[in-house]
């Protein structure tokens, strides 16, 4: 009996621990804690794994969730930045004035599908009707006779937002299957005969087929002059007065030497290159006095 | 006489550590109930509030098939028809228990009544090693193995309830297999002896003397195994297509509660109506292990050997 008791205090010292310290996590000066989007993570975490490196007293937090999650956290300022790949004035549920946003890359999207799929180019119009199941098909659009599966992204999410913004004006999608990330939707377009899917231009490889719309290719030059449509910005929004580490830390993104180096590694579009800028309307304009 | 007064009116070293044993035990059982209490409040004030704060009927919410929480219909009532995931869930849940049960106790049967030996050296370790499989590992497997099988053998897309039943029959059968041998063992020697005793052959003892006397136990193990895949996530998920489409067959998409929860929850706004809807489906999940639960207590007392 003694044993055991020991043993079992000896668990729960071992389970109670971690959650100490991470309670401590703060006491070497600065924490920034960074939740939300899991289409900018990998990004943020890498940067920050790049920032720390020269700057060892700050410590940076960074996690998925969601755009969601890391919107209504940084409302409820318990987390220092919520990241998202939507503007905070679409988002349900959140008061997009008492937040500032941030816009630190911009991501490129595009149809893909399965190698079957003959086709390699579609209208506008064919996509929308491919998405609202009015073409069900691949011989409607001229190519081989094969039906259309489409997979649509999670309900909410952020790349399926901007994509049924630009593509389905203000039509309601199909009901289809639903898949939450870029790389299952990514595995499914390739093994599944007749697939058409919708991917970040990052997750684009030689197992799918990409297709041009109105002959327009999707790449960053097309992105960068509005020409290919289908884009959002990747936003990191904090509290009006964020502390001092956090602003450092989001200039840093800002910053050449990741907008230039790690954002096109990475497969994302810098914003500094972008001749046409967006509003939480969706109106898109020129970018006054050209690039930066 | 001091000293022995003095043992009668002070605390031994022995009742000391009893009473430090006692409320070490008091105080960890009362962290462990405020935890499952909070969490029991949380999910039902959040669940319900989808029809207290957003006044969806809840005949709606059980009987409507169209789920799109961020939308209204023309109408202006808010498109929350839970049903497609209710029949999803239940669907792979009961087809997966009816189809991994005669296996269950087929390996049950042959592990304790036709070669323990055997059994226990080579079976116990396989179905060991089947618990511990990670149910992402199963998604995987289901994802690149199942799925294009299913598409080739029956048609369709290949994502659907029959692919999500075949993936969950893997992950229920040691459940109910590891629970089902337990209730055999459990079944007195002397019934076997008697049985034979009276000339009836193995066969004969095993189908209508010892799975007889077993039946309540072979229940609990059905209903622990429908409870693993009735809250199982990421595997279903994988391979169910998540269509929030009420199926026409085991062939169309279709999704579980488990699997809306799951990918809807990151992107949406606590408070918001989509927040609470998901939370709404977490509540169902809930009160469905709470009625396994109680099942298996109504089975076991019902049902015991008399």
């Amino acid at each position: 009996m003694h044993k055991i008791l020991t043993k079992l205090i000896q668990f729960s010292l071992i389970a109670i621990i971690p959650i100490l310290l991470a309670g401590c996590g703060g006491r070497s000066g600065s924490s920034v804690t960074i939740v939300g989007s899991t289409a900018l993570q990998p990004l943020v975490e890498k940067a920050a794994a790049d920032y720390q490196v020269q700057h060892s007293n700050v410590n940076i937090t960074v996690q998925g969730g969601g755009s969601g999650t890391g919107l209504s956290q940084v409302q409820q300022k318990a987390v220092s930045v919520g990241n998202s790949d939507v503007f905070a004035e679409q988002q349900d549920g959140i008061k997009a004035s008492k937040l500032e946003d941030h816009k630190v890359a911009v991501v490129g999207m595009g149809p893909v599908v399965n190698k079957d799929v003959s086709i390699k180019n579609l209208s506008m119009k064919q996509l929308k009707d491919i998405f609202t199941g009015k073409i069900k098909n691949w011989k409607e659009v001229g190519g081989n006779n094969l039906p259309i599966v489409v997979i649509n992204r999670a309900q909410g999410s952020g790349i399926r937002k901007s994509f049924e913004r630009v593509v389905l004006d203000g039509k309601q999608p199909m009901n289809a299957q639903e898949q939450d990330s870029n790389g299952t939707v990514q595995k499914i377009v390739e093994a599944t005969p007749g697939a058409i899917s919708y991917l970040s231009f990052s997750y684009f490889n030689n197992q799918v087929k990409s297709l041009t719309l109105e002959q327009v290719k999707p790449n960053a030059a097309n992105v960068a002059t509005n020409k290919w449509k289908i884009w959002s910005y990747e936003h990191m929004y904090t509290q009006k007065n964020a502390s001092k580490e956090t602003t450092k830390f989001i200039d840093y993104m800002q910053s050449k030497a990741v907008q230039q180096k790690l954002i096109t590694d990475l497969g994302y579009i810098s914003i500094h290159d972008m001749k046409v800028q967006m509003d939480a309307n969706n109106k898109i304009t020129p970018v006054k006095g050209g690039d930066h | 006489m001091d000293q022995i007064k003095n043992e009668l009116t002070h605390k031994s070293k022995a009742s000391k550590q009893d009473v430090r044993g006692r409320t070490i035990a008091f105080i960890c059982i009362a962290v462990i109930m405020l935890v499952v209490l909070s969490i029991l409040f949380m999910i039902t004030s959040r669940g319900l509030s989808t029809f207290i704060q957003d006044k969806v009927p809840v005949s709606d919410f059980f009987t409507k098939t169209v789920w799109n929480p961020s939308a209204v219909d023309a109408n202006g009532h808010y498109l929350v028809g839970a049903l497609p995931m209710i029949v999803g869930s239940f669907s792979v849940t009961i087809l997966a228990a009816l189809l991994a049960t005669p296996f269950a106790i087929a390996t049950a049967v042959f592990m304790t009544e036709i070669s323990p030996k055997r059994g226990q050296r080579i079976l116990q370790p396989v179905i060991e090693l089947l618990v511990g499989i990670p149910s992402v590992v199963y998604g995987f497997i289901g994802l690149t193995v199942v799925v294009p099988l299913t598409r080739q053998l029956f048609g369709g897309t290949g994502f659907g309830i029959l692919s999500g039943t075949f993936v969950l029959f893997v992950m229920v059968l040691p459940t109910i297999t590891s629970m089902y041998i337990d209730s055999l063992k459990s079944v007195p020697r002397f019934y076997r002896e008697a049985s034979l005793a009276l000339g009836a052959t193995r066969w004969q003892t095993i189908s209508r003397v010892v799975i007889r006397a077993s039946v309540p136990g072979l229940l609990t193990a059905i209903v622990f195994g429908m409870a693993r895949a009735f809250g199982e996530a990421l595997a279903v998920q994988m391979v169910i297509g998540n269509a929030a489409l009420l199926p026409h067959n085991l062939l169309s998409p279709a999704s579980t509660l488990t699997s809306v929860l799951t990918t809807g929850i990151g992107n949406t706004v606590m408070g918001t109506l989509p927040n609470n809807a998901l939370w709404t489906l977490a509540l169902i999940l809930l009160v469905m292990s709470l009625l396994f639960n109680l099942l298996t207590r109504y089975i076991g007392r019902k049902g015991g050997l008399k």
